[in-house]
C-alpha cells in the first residue's frame, strides 16, 4: 500500500498539522511515512501545502509531481494541484470559495464543506479535522484508534482535553462528505 | 523497544547531538535550519547532560566559539544555513589549519548572496573545494533522510576526533524540513577531563609538569615549517580518501545508464529511477554519502559498464565536474538540476535523463 497525498489551502486552516496528524496516524500502524512542507515564502504570503506519502515500504521521494489524493481547500490550490492528481486518483475540496469548480472526469471527486460545518458546530478550529474524516472515508488508510493515537502524539499535552472534540469533528467529516463525480 | 518518532531534519540534528553527549552547540538561527537551535533550548540539555547551547550574536562568532570548544578536546558543534556558513569560512580554515575537530551542518538554501530560504545544493563547491583560503578539506557527509541527519551526527563527530578535522554535513532544506520516522539512539554520556588528556593529548586541557606545553594555532611563518605541515595535511587527507569512502547503489548491477546524486536530489531521483524502469530504461543511482572524499574508484567502475551518466544536483553544475574527473571523459556525462530554490520533481529527471543521455 502506498498513498501519496497534497493537502493544500489558506495558511490558518491547519493544512500543516492535519498533515501530521495524518503522518504520525501512519507511524502509529508501523507504516513509513514522510511529511514534506512548503515552508519557503509562499506560506508567509498565505497559501500553505504539504506532501504527506504512507507507505507500507520505504519511501523514495519526499516531492513529488503527481498525486494519488489532492485535499484541496483554496481557489489557489485547485488551480494548482487539479491537474497534478493521477488519473484514476482522487480530488477532495470545500466549496466554500470555490469559484471554479474541478472539471476533470479522469478522477474521482468529492466535496466536503468542512468551512460550513465547523461553524455549525461552533468549532471553527476543528475544521481540519472534518477535512481528514472526510478524506478517512473515502481512503480508509489509517485505522481510527491510530488516528487518535497520532492526534496524541502530536498535540502537546495541554491541548490533549481537545481530543475528543477532534474525533467528533473526523466522525462528522465521514457523515458529510459527498460524491461529485467518479471514474467508472 | 525501540522508540519511533516523527521529527524534522533539523530537529533530528539537535536531538542526536543531545544524546550523543555532544559538550556544546554555538550559532546564530537563519531559515532553514532555525529548528536545530529552537529544538535544543526546548530541550534544555545543559539541566541534564550539561551541553553548552548558546545563540551567539553572529555566524562569525559561532565559528569562532566552536573553535576555542575544540581547542580544549571538547565535541562542539555549530550549524547555519548557506549565507551563515559563508560567514563562518574564515573560522573553518583557521579549525582545518590548527588541526581541530569539530561539526558543522549546513542546511542549504539557494544563493548566492542572501538568496531564497528555498532548498537548494548549490553550496557544494564551496564545502569541497575550500571555501576558506588555503590547501585544506573538509570530510563532508550528505544525509539523504531524517534518520540519517541523526545518525551522521555521531558519525561526525568519530571522523572529526579521528583525523583533527572540520566535518560537514551537508544538508538542504529538503530533508531540514521535512518530517519522517526516526528511531533515537541511546544516550551517551559527555567525555570526562581524564578522558580527553588520556585519549586528545594535543587538547588545550591545563599543562601538566611532566609534558611540554599544547599550542593551538594554525600560524607557520617559516615557508619550510608551512610546507611540511601542509604535507603532513595532504597525508591525511590521502588516508581519508584510502579509509572513510561511502556511497550507496540502487539497482546499478543491470544498469545501463547512471545518476549520480546526494541529500534531497538522491531521494528523489530513487523515484525517478523506479519511474523509468517501468518505461524499460536501464538505469541505476549511485549516491555518494561522503562529497569529500568522493567515490571516485567506484564510478570509474560503473563507467566501464554504462553508455552515459546523468549527475543530479539542485545547481547549475557542481558535482558534475567531479563526476567528470572520475570517469576521464569515458562515458558521457551530463547535468541536471533545477536550482534557485526550485526542487526539480521525479518526472522531470526522467525527462533529462531521456533528453541529455537516451535520445540525444
Amino acid at each position: 500500500m502506498k498513498e501519496e497525498i497534497v493537502i493544500a489551502g489558506f495558511g490558518g486552516q491547519g493544512v500543516l498539522s492535519m498533515g501530521k496528524i495524518l503522518a504520525y496516524s501512519g507511524v502509529m500502524q508501523d507504516m513509513e511515512v514522510s511529511w514534506m512542507p512548503a515552508y519557503g515564502p509562499e506560506m508567509r504570503g498565505g497559501t500553505a501545502n504539504v506532501t504527506v506519502i504512507l507507505s507500507d515500504e520505504r519511501i523514495s521521494s519526499p516531492i513529488l509531481h503527481e498525486y494519488d489524493t489532492a485535499i484541496i481547500l483554496n481557489q489557489q490550490s485547485m488551480d494548482k494541484f487539479e491537474k497534478d492528481v493521477k488519473p484514476g486518483g482522487t480530488l477532495i475540496y470545500d466549496g466554500n470559495g470555490i469559484t471554479r469548480h474541478p472539471e476533470r472526469t479522469d478522477i474521482n471527486i468529492y466535496r466536503v464543506d468542512a468551512t460550513e460545518e465547523a461553524a455549525r458546530m461552533h468549532a471553527v478550529k476543528t475544521f481540519n479535522m472534518i477535512v481528514l474524516g472526510g478524506y478517512l472515508k473515502v481512503k480508509p488508510i489509517v485505522k481510527m484508534e491510530n488516528v487518535i493515537a497520532g492526534l496524541k502524539k502530536s498535540l502537546p499535552e495541554r491541548h490533549h482535553h481537545l481530543i475528543p472534540m477532534n474525533e467528533k469533528a473526523i466522525t462528522r467529516g465521514g457523515e458529510i462528505i459527498n460524491e461529485v463525480s467518479l471514474v467508472e | 523497544m525501540r522508540e519511533l518518532k516523527l521529527m524534522k531534519g533539523n530537529e533530528a540534528i539537535a536531538e542526536a547531538a543531545i544524546r550523543a553527549g555532544v559538550d556544546g552547540y554555538f550559532g546564530y538561527p537563519i531559515t532553514p535550519q532555525s529548528e536545530v537551535m529552537e529544538t535544543l533550548m526546548a530541550e534544555k540539555p545543559w539541566e541534564t547532560t550539561g551541553m553548552v547551547v548558546l545563540q551567539a550574536e553572529s555566524e562569525i562568532a559561532s565559528i569562532n566559539m566552536v573553535y576555542g570548544g575544540a581547542g580544549c578536546g571538547k565535541r562542539v558543534m555549530t550549524s547555519s544555513s548557506s549565507p551563515g556558513v559563508s560567514l563562518m569560512q574564515e573560522g573553518l580554515t583557521y579549525l582545518a589549519g590548527a588541526e581541530l575537530p569539530c561539526v558543522v551542518v549546513n542546511v542549504v538554501r539557494g544563493g548566492p548572496g542572501l538568496g531564497t530560504i528555498q532548498p537548494a545544493q548549490s553550496d557544494y563547491f564551496q564545502t569541497v573545494k575550500g571555501g576558506g583560503h588555503g590547501d585544506y578539506k573538509l570530510i563532508t557527509l550528505a544525509p539523504a533522510s531524517v534518520q540519517e541527519m541523526a545518525d551522521f551526527v555521531e558519525t561526525a563527530f568519530d571522523l572529526a576526533f579521528k583525523y583533527r578535522n572540520p566535518v560537514m554535513i551537508l544538508s538542504d532544506g529538503v530533508i531540514g524540513q521535512m518530517m519522517e520516522k526516526v528511531e533515537l539512539k541511546e544516550f551517551k554520556p559527555r567525555w570526562t577531563a581524564e578522558y580527553i588528556e588520556q585519549n586528545h593529548s594535543w587538547a588545550t586541557t591545563g599543562k601538566k609538569k611532566d609534558r611540554a606545553k599544547n599550542i593551538i594555532t594554525s600560524v607557520q611563518l617559516e615557508a619550510s615549517v608551512q610546507e611540511a605541515f601542509n604535507h603532513k595535511l595532504q597525508n591525511k587527507y590521502q588516508q581519508v580518501e584510502e579509509n572513510e569512502v561511502l556511497f550507496e547503489e540502487t539497482m546499478c548491477d543491470d544498469a545501463e545508464y547512471l545518476v549520480v546524486a546526494y541529500g534531497s536530489s538522491a531521494r528523489i531521483c530513487q523515484k525517478s529511477v523506479e519511474l523509468a524502469r517501468e518505461k524499460g530504461i536501464k538505469v541505476g543511482m549511485l549516491r555518494p554519502i561522503t562529497l569529500y572524499p568522493f567515490p571516485t574508484k567506484q564510478l570509474q567502475e560503473r563507467a566501464k559498464q554504462v553508455k552515459g551518466i546523468l549527475s543530479v544536483e539542485m545547481s547549475a553544475g557542481q558535482m558534475v565536474e567531479d563526476v567528470k574527473l572520475a570517469v576521464e571523459c569515458k562515458v558521457p556525462v551530463e547535468h541536471f538540476g533545477r536550482f534557485g530554490g526550485s526542487v526539480h520533481s521525479p518526472g522531470e529527471v526522467v525527462e533529462a535523463l531521456e533528453q541529455k543521455l537516451i535520445g540525444g
